[in-house]
């Protein structure tokens, strides 16, 4: 099949993709706002007001990008997890297989499916956070390229899970058990500056760390990494996230019997 | 075997496949398909048919062997062979949640056509398969039968040079068997190849012009149907007399049973004429009123086929032990 067939078929997995969240959108787009909306109202603007300044801006203000970067991040997960599991649980990932689409117009499909999600969702909470808190976008570009960036890092580790997912099960465990401790210390509420120095250095070995203050950069123009350091952290975790994808999917692991 | 000049669409040289668990599916098959020719790949449960399928659609890694889909090579034009197929796998696997235009639309999509392309085909094959009226329900709404015509409708919508259907009327009425059998012939009949494995050993002696017969991972057969079907020595008719017939009767030189006294079971070997049997019907004053094959002609030919492999592999297993 030719690039312009290629590029047909990825179209048709990224619109295919963006009709499943739209069909669904009461599972996909409302959980998340309600979640959020309750963190603004009770860490924000209950608890918050009490924990007064951080990293020189009221704690709304600080924890906003963060809440911000915690819904792209599970939903751009979340997105491809489920719907790539779900098609090889259906057994019409099939269609895919079959059809002379290569590898990577495959993964790509379905990490555009994740990010429209992703950052649909991050919009929304956007928008509810400005019903709490006043932002100004210091770094508009930075600040959409590491959302971007991070979704797409997110949709490729969504699509490793579920290629190795045999049950349902499986696709709840990295989310429950890995992805949601490192995105809770992963600066999201809070500065590194305020852990013990052991503990600081801990942290640094956490993706997500990078990827909450580059954002954070982006919005508030305050950060605890250096940015260069979290778009390098990034795009080191995205191609190897492309790699093992590519890899898994080329040689038929968890897909082809 | 038989002559075939046309091209092959399907060429399969000593494929072999050995799962993880250690089970061996294929023990090195050979298998030519020729254009145009409405095939049945035949075998016991557990014999390698689906097993050959996956390697074919790229659903299942081979061990060992080659394949070539219409002379392109799955491993160096895995691309080019997959655009030559279209496959109907035995278990449903739509997406249960997409409307059935959908169904068809996006691997239309998936095989590269364009959005006015897909829009044409997805109404051709939904209009063919008589599935137009219902394009915008959900999958999961329709019936076992109509889910199997709309994985056909799926499978046709690249418009494939080889269409491989994996048991495709396992649970369907005879109703829509029969139309799907239509429908089968007609594309066949438009060139499309047609490679069919079923259970169902009349649809396939009813279809196909060849047969290959599987069994144990190894092909026990592969001939054109007809000449298969001399293979057999014998064949058994019922015949429906207009009288009846004492319990104890036998017809004259043939060997009958009588089923009850206005049914009589009689045993044809190859080379007797139904003439004779009419004859020695005529002579012992008996009138006939109907008559039926008993038996499914492919059918007994399979069971024979396998029950040798059967008694061959127990040979095989006992003699060793014998021999200490």
């Amino acid at each position: 099949m030719q690039t312009r067939g290629q590029l047909r078929a990825l179209k048709t997995i990224a619109r295919k993709e963006t009709v499943r969240i739209l069909r669904i959108w009461i599972q996909t787009i409302v959980p998340p706002v309600i979640t959020m909306t309750l963190y603004f109202v009770i860490f924000g603007n209950l608890i918050g007001r009490r924990i007064g300044d951080m990293g020189g801006f009221d704690y709304m203000q600080y924890m906003a990008p963060g809440l911000i970067m915690m819904s792209v991040i599970s939903n751009s997960y979340g997105n491809v997890v489920s719907s790539f599991f779900g098609a090889k649980f259906q057994g019409h990932l099939q269609e895919m297989i079959v059809a002379p689409m290569q590898t990577w117009v495959i993964i790509l499909g379905h990490v555009v499916g994740g990010v429209i999600r992703g950052l649909s969702v991050g919009l929304v909470v956007t928008i509810v956070a400005l019903f709490f808190t006043h932002l100004e976008v210091q770094h508009p570009l930075t600040a959409i390229s590491i959302l971007v960036l991070t979704s797409v890092v997110f949709s490729l580790g969504g699509m490793i899970n579920a290629i190795f997912a045999t049950k349902f099960d499986d696709i709840s465990i990295i989310p429950t058990f890995v992805l949601g401790p490192l995105t809770y210390l992963g600066g999201v509420f809070y500065t590194i500056a305020l852990l013990p120095d052991f503990w600081a250095k801990v942290s640094a070995f956490n993706p997500i760390l990078y990827m909450v203050n580059g954002f954070r950069y982006g919005v508030l123009g305050v950060s605890d990494i250096d940015i260069g350091m979290a778009f390098a952290v990034i795009l080191v975790f995205l191609a190897l996230a492309f790699a093992t994808c590519f890899y898994l999917i080329s040689r038929g692991i968890g897909i082809r019997e | 075997m038989h002559n075939r000049r046309s091209m092959q669409a399907l060429s399969i040289r000593n494929l072999s496949k050995t799962y993880a668990n250690g089970v061996t599916a294929l023990r090195g098959i050979d298998l030519d398909v020729a254009e145009g020719d409405f095939f049945a790949l035949l075998g016991p449960n557990g014999a390698g048919k689906s097993t050959a399928i996956g390697i074919v659609t790229s659903l299942v890694n081979k061990t060992g062997g080659t394949v070539e889909v219409f002379g392109h090579n799955i491993e160096t034009e895995l691309e080019k062979a997959k655009a030559c197929i279209g496959v109907v796998p035995q278990e449903i696997n739509l997406n249960q949640w997409d409307t059935v235009y959908n169904c068809v639309y996006n691997p239309a999509g998936f095989y590269g056509l364009s959005a006015k392309r897909s829009r044409i085909r997805t109404e051709t094959c939904l209009r063919e398969l008589q599935l137009w009226e219902r394009r915008d329900e959900t999958a999961r709404n329709l019936s076992g039968g109509m889910k199997r015509r709309l994985m056909i409708a799926r499978a046709l919508v690249h418009k494939p040079k080889l269409l491989i259907l994996d048991e495709p009327t396992a649970g369907v009425d005879i109703e829509i068997r029969r139309s799907m059998w239509d429908f089968l012939r007609h594309i066949n009949q438009k060139g499309t190849t047609i490679i069919l494995t079923t259970h169902y050993l009349e649809e396939a002696e009813n279809l196909c012009r060849h047969v290959g017969i599987i069994d144990d991972g190894r092909i026990v057969e592969n001939d054109r149907m007809s000449a298969v079907l001399r293979k057999l020595h014998q064949e058994v008719f019922l015949l429906n007399l207009e009288e009846s017939v004492p319990a104890d009767f036998q017809l004259q030189g043939f060997s009958s049973t009588v089923v009850n006294e206005n049914e009589i079971e009689v045993e044809m070997h190859k080379g007797t004429s139904l003439n004779q049997l009419f004859k020695a019907l005529s002579a012992a004053g008996i009138n006939v009123t109907s008559m039926r094959n008993k038996t499914n002609r492919l059918e007994e030919l399979f069971m024979r086929l396998v029950e040798r492999r059967e008694d061959e592999r127990t040979r095989e297993v006992t003699e060793p032990e014998q021999r200490i």
